[in-house]
C-alpha cells in the first residue's frame, strides 16, 4: 500500500514550519501542559483523594494519585496530537490554504500530511514532557522507567494525529470535528481506564474499551510510571503500532483524495 | 527553438463536467504568453495541471522539452507559482514566508536568505521584512506572492491572476517587476482578467471559453483581425441611426444602451455619422484587447 506513496525525507519541511511557528508561541503553548497538571493534582489530589480509598490495580495496592497522574500525561497525549492533526491542520489546509501553497513546491501532498503528523506527534510529546517533569515534583515518576515515557509519547502521539488526520480527510467543514470529538474522543477520555479502573466496568465494557488506544497508551505510561513492567504491556504496544500503521495510510489516501482534484 | 511549454489536447474533468476540453498550445522560452478568458473558462484548472497540482485527465504535456508523466519533482524545482488565491502563510512574517518556503525547495539556509533579502528588495518590501501577514494592504500580500514565486530562481514562473484587487499603481508597479523579469529572460505563462495586462505583458496569448481555446496569437494582431483599429461607440442609439445603419449594410453589436461598431471598412463612417445624428451621442476609439475578448467569448453574464 506504502509503495503507491510518494515520501521522501522532504516531510522535515513540512515539520520546520510548524516547528518555527510554534517557537514564535512557546510561551502560550508551554502554559497547558504545566498548569494543567497542577489544577488536577489540585482537584484530585486534595478534592477527591480522601473519598477515594486505595484500591487494588493490577494486584497491587495503590492511591488514587499515583493512579490517575499517568492517566493525565496519556490524555495530554491524546488532546495535543488529535488536536493538532484535526483542527489546526484543517485550518491551515482550509482557512489557510497552506497546503496549496505547498504543493506547489517540490513537496508531495503525502510529504505535507507525514510532516503534519509527526508534527503533531512532536507537540504531543513536548507537552507530555513538559507535564512530566511537573508531576514528577511530586515523586508520581518512577525513574528510571520514567525515561520510557518521551518514546511512549511520541508512539501514542502518531496514533492520535494519524485518527485526527483521517477525520480532517473526511469532515465536510470544522463544525464536524465535534462528532468524533463527541463519539470518539470523549468517551475515551472518560472510559480508558484513565479515571477508573477498567474492572470497574461491565465485562462488556472492558472488552470494548480494548478498541480505544487511549485505553493502551494509559496501561503502557501507567506502568512506567509506576515502575512496574510486566510481559502483557507488549500487547498494547503492539496494539498502538498497529492503530498507527493503519491510520496513517488511511489518512494519506484520504488526504490525497481530498485534495488533489 | 526549445519550448518550455507544450500541451497538446489537453483535457481536464471533474466527474461528468469538462473543465478543459482538449487544449493545445506552445510557450517559448523568454516568451510572456497569456491565458485569457472570463470566469470558468478553465484557466486555473489548465494552469494548475501544468505546475502537477492536478493530474490531467487527458493529453500530453511537455515541459522544458520533456514529456511529463509523474516525475514532477525535478521539473517543479524549475517552476514558479503564484496560485490565484491569496494563501501566504498568516502565522509568519514576511521574511519567515519567504525563508520557509525556500526550504521546501531544500535551498540552503545562506542560499536562502541572500535570495531572501534580493527579493524583498526587488518588490520593495525590505522596510516590511518583520511585519506580520496580516497586517498587510492587498497590494503588498500580492508582491510578496510573487516574490515567493521566486525564491527557487525558476524557468517557467506561473502567475494566476497577479493583479486582480490591486489599485492602479500596484497593478503598475507589478507591471513593471514582470517586464523587468521577461526582460532578463524569465518565461512567463499569465492569466488575468485585466485586457489592459495582458496587451502590455503578453508576446502571444490565447483566448478560452468553455474549456476550449477560440483564438490565438499576438495581442495587436488579434485586434487588428477581430475589431480593427477604431472602434465607434453610440449610446443610446436612436431608431433612426439603427434603421441607417441597417439601410447601408453596415455591421454592428447592439446592447440596448450602446451600440458599436468594428471593423469599419470606410474611415469617414465616424465624421458621417457625428455630421448626420449629431456629435454627443457617438465618439470613436482605439480599438483595444478588450473588444476582441467580448466580442469572441460574448457579453453575458458566466457563472
Ligand atoms: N475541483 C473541482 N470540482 C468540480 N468542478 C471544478 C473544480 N475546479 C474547477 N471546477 C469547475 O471547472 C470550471 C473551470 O474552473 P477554473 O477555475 O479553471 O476557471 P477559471 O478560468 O480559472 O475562472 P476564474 O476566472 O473565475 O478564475 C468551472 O466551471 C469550475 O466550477
Ligand atoms: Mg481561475
Amino acid at each position: 500500500m506504502m509503495r503507491d506513496f510518494s515520501i521522501s525525507s522532504r516531510w522535515v519541511r513540512v515539520w520546520q514550519r510548524n516547528f518555527s511557528v510554534y517557537r514564535h508561541t512557546w510561551k502560550i503553548s508551554f502554559l497547558p501542559p504545566l498548569l494543567e497538571p497542577l489544577f488536577y493534582l489540585a482537584a484530585f489530589g486534595i478534592g477527591l483523594s480522601s473519598l477515594v480509598n486505595s484500591f487494588s490495580y493490577r494486584g497491587q495496592e495503590i492511591a488514587y494519585l499515583p493512579f490517575i497522574a499517568p492517566a493525565l500525561l496519556a490524555i495530554t497525549i491524546m488532546y495535543n496530537a488529535f488536536f493538532e492533526t484535526s483542527y489546526a491542520s484543517f485550518v491551515r489546509m482550509y482557512y489557510q490554504k497552506t497546503f496549496d501553497a505547498m504543493l506547489a513546491t517540490p513537496l508531495t501532498i503525502e510529504e505535507v500530511i507525514t510532516g503534519e503528523i509527526v508534527w503533531a506527534a512532536t507537540k504531543a510529546g513536548i507537552a507530555a514532557l513538559l507535564m512530566q517533569s511537573v508531576i514528577s515534583l511530586w515523586g508520581l515518576v518512577h525513574y528510571p522507567e520514567g525515561l520510557l515515557l518521551l518514546p511512549l509519547a511520541a508512539l501514542g502521539g502518531l496514533a492520535f494525529a494519524a485518527i485526527g488526520m483521517v477525520f480532517t480527510a473526511l469532515v465536510p467543514n470544522i463544525e464536524t470535528f465535534n462528532l468524533p470529538i463527541f463519539l470518539f474522543i470523549t468517551p475515551m477520555f472518560l472510559f480508558s481506564g484513565t479515571f477508573f479502573p477498567l474492572q470497574n466496568l461491565p465485562t462488556w465494557a472492558q472488552w470494548l474499551a480494548q478498541i480505544f488506544p487511549l485505553t493502551h497508551l494509559t496501561i503502557l505510561i501507567r506502568a512506567c510510571a509506576l515502575g512496574r513492567p510486566e510481559l502483557s504491556l507488549l500487547w498494547s504496544l503492539a496494539y498502538l503500532m498497529a492503530f498507527f500503521l493503519l491510520t496513517y495510510p488511511l489518512a494519506l489516501r484520504g488526504m490525497r483524495k481530498r485534495l488533489i482534484k | 527553438m526549445p519550448s518550455i511549454i507544450a500541451v497538446k489536447n489537453l483535457r481536464k474533468t471533474f466527474g461528468t463536467f469538462t473543465a478543459v476540453d482538449g487544449i493545445s498550445f506552445t510557450v517559448q522560452k523568454a516568451e510572456c504568453f497569456g491565458l485569457l478568458g472570463p470566469n470558468g473558462a478553465g484557466k486555473t484548472s489548465t494552469i494548475r495541471m501544468l505546475y502537477g497540482y492536478s493530474p490531467a485527465s487527458d493529453g500530453e504535456l511537455y515541459l522544458f522539452d520533456q514529456l511529463i508523466n509523474n516525475d514532477w519533482r525535478t521539473v517543479k524545482n524549475r517552476i514558479g507559482v503564484c496560485q490565484q488565491e491569496d494563501n501566504l502563510d498568516p502565522d509568519l512574517s514576511i521574511r519567515d514566508n519567504l525563508l520557509t518556503y525556500a526550504r521546501y525547495f531544500n535551498l540552503s539556509k545562506s542560499g536562502a536568505r541572500q535570495i531572501t533579502d534580493r527579493l524583498l528588495k526587488f518588490f520593495a518590501l525590505e522596510n516590511r521584512a518583520k511585519t506580520n501577514i496580516r497586517e498587510l494592504s492587498g497590494g503588498m500580500k500580492r508582491r510578496l506572492v510573487l516574490a515567493r514565486s521566486l525564491i527557487n530562481q525558476p524557468d517557467l514562473l506561473i502567475l494566476d491572476e497577479p493583479t486582480t484587487g490591486l489599485d492602479p499603481q500596484s497593478r503598475h508597479q507589478v507591471w513593471e517587476r514582470l517586464e523587468e523579469l521577461k526582460n532578463a529572460g524569465l518565461t512567463i505563462l499569465l492569466t488575468t482578467h485585466y485586457m489592459e495586462e495582458a496587451s502590455r505583458l503578453c508576446d502571444r496569448l490565447v483566448i478560452m471559453n468553455q474549456g476550449r481555446i477560440l483564438v490565438e496569437g499576438r495581442p495587436q494582431e488579434l485586434i487588428q483581425h477581430y475589431v480593427g483599429r477604431e472602434v465607434i461607440e453610440i449610446s443610446p442609439p436612436s431608431p433612426k441611426l439603427l434603421s441607417y445603419l441597417k439601410n447601408h449594410g453596415l455591421r454592428f453589436e447592439n446592447l440596448g444602451q450602446r451600440l458599436v461598431i468594428h471593423n469599419q471598412a470606410d474611415a469617414g463612417l465616424f465624421t458621417l455619422l457625428t455630421e448626420l445624428f449629431g456629435d454627443l451621442r457617438c465618439t470613436l476609439r482605439p480599438a483595444t484587447l478588450e473588444d476582441v475578448f467580448l466580442h469572441l467569448t460574448g457579453r453575458e453574464l458566466r457563472e
